[in-house]
C-alpha cells in the first residue's frame, strides 16, 4: 500500500558541491518498500514547482524505519528540496513502482551502474549480499575523479568493486560497461542488473543479449504522478511494432524491467 | 447543510469530482483515499477500441502547470465494461464516463453501449488538443460541437449527457452554445489550453508530440472567466475545472456558475486533494452560514 507521509528529516549530508544525502523517519515507507522501489517528493506545499520529485531509495534501515535518499541539486525542485533542513518534515509518497529488482540466489551476478544511476543500486547489492550467497560483481562508472562516489559503501556490499573514470584520472579509464565485457570472456555471471544513462543501459542491454544472459534495468522517464494515473512515463514495450506501438509506465511495471521486455 | 448538488440530471453528494485522465479509473487512489466520498469519479477517457497514446516524453512541468500529450492512452470500452465497471459499482459515487471517438460515427457507436451500461452519466471529450482526429475537428465551432451532440443525443437517451469543452478558442460561448442545442444536459470546462515547452539544449519541444495540453494552477483564472462567461450565455449546468488545488479555488469556480467542479492536475501531485477540498467546501458553508451549496453557484456579482 502506498502512503502519503510526512517524514521527518533527521540528517543532512553534503556528499559533493551537488549531491546530498538526507535521512529522513518514513517507518510506513520502509517496511514495505524493495531494492528498486522510489519515491515522490513534493519538495515544499507550493504550486511552484507543481510537481513532484521522483527520487530512488538508496538505503533502508528497517528496524529504525530509516530511508535515505541521495539526489543531485539540478534543477528548481532539487534546489528547493535541498535547502530544507533537519527536523523538518518532507512531503513523501511511496514505495512507488511494482517492477523491482529481484533478490534470489545468484551463482555470479553484476551490477552496474553509471553516474547518479549507482544511488538505488546500493540498496539492491546490501539486500544481495544479507539475503543470499550470491558472489557479487559491482562495476560503477563516473565521469571524472571528483564524480566518484560511495565507494567504501559499495565495497562493504559486493564481493568485488570495479570502479572507472571516462578520462582515467581515478579507477580504470573507460567505461563500466568496457570491464564487465572483459570479466564475461572469462566468468560465468548468470544476470546483469543495472541503473545510469541511457546508452550505458543500451550497451549492458546488448550486452546481456549478446551472451543470452538475464538482465533487469531500471528505467527513467519523465513523470508526473508516479502513481499510475496519468500515463506519463510511457516506455515502448519490445513487442510494439511501428503501426501498434504498446507503452508500459515507469512508476506502474517498472522502474525495474526485463531489459528484453522494453525499448529504451 | 446541504452538499448535494444536480449535476445535468447526476445527482452528487457533493460538488467535487475528479477530471478525466487525471484519476484513472479510481484505482490508483485507492490507498490515500476513500472513493465513497466524492462526488462523482469521471474516468479516464475511454473508447470503444484501446489506444495505444502518443511516444514519450509525454509530460513536463512549466511554472505552476505541466503540459501533457499522453494521447488518450485508455484499454478500450470491453475492457472498462468487464473490469474497472464492476469494480468501481462497489462504491456509492456517481460514475461518469468520459467518452472519446475519431469520427462522429465512433462517437455514436460508443455511446449506444454507453447508454446501457450502469452509469450516472457520460462525458463527451470535444476537447482533447493532444490527438489529430475528433476532438480539434469538432470542439472548437458550434457548428460542430451541435452536430456531434445532436448525433450522440439520438442513441444517448437514458443517461445524461456532458459536453466537454476546450479553450482553445476565441469565444468559449459559441461550443457551449453548440452543446445545450444540440441536446447536452451539461457542459464541463475547461480541458487544457493548447502549449509547447523548448528545450533550450536540444532546441527542440520537450514533449514529443511538439505539442500538449497546459494544466494546473497556471490555468486557473483562464478557465474562471470562461466558466462565467458560459454561465453567462447557456441555462445548462456546468461543470467547472482548471487548476483547482484549494477550497477557495473550488469556491471560485462556483461563484463563477459552476454547479459542479472537477480537480485535476491537483490529483497527481496531492492524491487526497480532493478530500480536503470536500472538507475545506463546507468550512466555507460554514463560515459565511450558507445552508445549501447551490445557493452561491453563479453568485458573483460584477464590479
Amino acid at each position: 500500500m502506498k502512503v502519503n507521509i510526512n517524514a521527518k528529516l533527521i540528517k543532512k549530508e553534503q556528499l559533493k558541491n551537488d549531491i546530498y544525502k538526507f535521512s529522513v523517519q518514513a517507518p510506513e515507507i520502509v517496511k514495505q518498500a524493495k531494492p528498486g522501489n522510489f519515491i515522490e517528493i513534493r519538495v515544499q506545499d507550493q504550486v511552484q514547482p507543481f510537481l513532484r520529485r521522483p527520487i530512488s531509495i538508496y538505503n533502508m534501515e528497517k528496524e529504525k524505519g530509516i530511508l535515505e535518499f541521495i539526489f543531485q541539486e539540478k534543477g528548481i525542485g532539487t534546489q528547493i528540496l535541498s535547502k530544507r533542513e533537519v527536523g523538518e518534515e518532507i512531503d513523501i509518497i511511496g514505495p512507488l513502482g511494482y517492477g523491482t529488482f529481484g533478490i534470489k540466489e545468484y551463482k555470479n551476478v553484476s551490477i552496474i551502474g553509471g553516474g547518479i544511476g549507482v544511488f538505488p543500486l546500493y540498496e539492491l547489492a546490501k539486500n544481495l549480499k544479507s539475503q543470499t550467497k550470491s558472489h557479487i560483481n559491482i562495476y560503477l562508472g563516473y565521469r571524472n575523479k571528483d564524480c566518484v562516489i560511495l565507494e567504501e559503501e559499495f565495497k562493504k556490499v559486493s564481493d568485488k568493486l570495479n570502479i572507472t573514470t571516462d578520462d582515467g584520472s581515478y579507477g580504470t579509464k573507460g567505461f563500466a560497461i568496457d570491464l564487465l565485457k572483459e570479466d564475461i570472456k572469462n566468468q560465468e555471471i548468470d544476470s546483469i542488473l543495472a541503473c545510469g544513462p541511457l546508452p550505458m543501459l543500451r550497451a549492458v542491454k546488448e550486452l546481456a543479449k549478446q551472451c543470452n544472459i538475464e538482465c533487469q534495468v531500471s528505467l527513467e522517464e519523465k513523470m508526473a504522478c508516479g502513481l499510475g494515473a496519468c500515463l506519463g512515463c510511457a516506455v515502448k514495450t519490445s513487442r510494439s511494432s511501428k503501426e501498434s506501438p504498446e507503452y508500459w509506465h515507469v512508476c506502474k511495471a517498472g522502474p525495474v524491467f526485463n531489459a528484453f521486455d522494453v525499448d529504451f | 447543510m446541504n452538499t448535494n448538488v444536480n449535476l445535468a440530471g447526476i445527482k452528487m453528494k457533493n460538488p467535487v469530482t475528479v477530471a478525466s485522465g487525471t484519476f484513472g479509473y479510481g484505482r490508483e487512489f485507492t490507498d490515500f483515499i476513500d472513493l465513497n466520498k466524492l462526488g462523482a469519479i469521471i474516468t479516464k477517457g475511454t473508447s470503444l477500441k484501446p489506444r495505444s497514446g502518443n511516444k514519450p516524453p509525454r509530460v513536463c512541468e512549466t511554472s505552476s502547470g505541466m503540459l501533457n500529450s499522453i494521447g488518450l492512452q485508455n484499454p478500450g470500452l470491453e475492457f472498462f465494461m468487464q473490469y474497472d465497471l464492476p469494480w468501481l459499482k462497489k462504491y456509492d459515487t456517481a460514475i461518469i464516463v468520459n467518452a472519446i471517438g475519431n469520427t462522429i460515427e465512433e462517437y455514436v457507436e460508443l455511446c449506444k453501449v454507453l447508454n446501457t451500461l450502469d452509469i450516472d452519466g457520460v462525458e463527451l471529450n470535444l476537447s482533447c488538443p493532444n490527438v489529430k482526429k475528433g476532438c480539434l475537428a469538432f470542439g472548437t465551432t458550434y457548428e460542430g460541437v451541435k452536430t456531434v451532440t445532436q448525433e450522440v443525443r439520438k442513441v444517448l437517451t437514458s443517461k445524461p449527457l456532458i459536453v466537454k469543452l476546450t479553450p482553445n478558442v476565441t469565444d468559449i460561448t459559441q461550443p457551449a452554445k453548440g452543446a445545450q442545442e444540440g441536446g447536452a444536459d451539461g457542459v464541463s470546462l475547461i480541458n487544457t489550453l493548447l502549449a509547447m515547452s523548448i528545450d533550450i539544449h536540444k532546441k527542440k519541444p520537450i514533449l514529443a508530440n511538439n505539442t500538449g495540453g497546459l494544466s494546473g494552477p497556471a490555468i486557473k483564472p483562464v478557465a474562471v472567466r470562461m466558466v462565467y462567461q458560459v454561465a453567462q450565455a447557456v441555462n445548462i449546468p456546468i461543470l467547472g475545472m482548471g487548476g483547482i488545488m484549494t477550497k477557495e479555488d473550488a469556491i471560485e469556480f462556483i461563484l463563477a456558475g459552476a454547479t459542479a467542479i472537477s480537480i485535476g492536475a491537483g490529483n497527481l501531485v496531492k492524491p487526497n486533494i480532493s478530500m480536503e477540498i470536500i472538507k475545506g467546501i463546507e468550512e466555507y458553508m460554514n463560515l459565511y452560514n450558507i445552508k445549501d451549496i447551490n445557493e452561491i453557484t453563479g453568485a458573483v456579482t460584477m464590479n
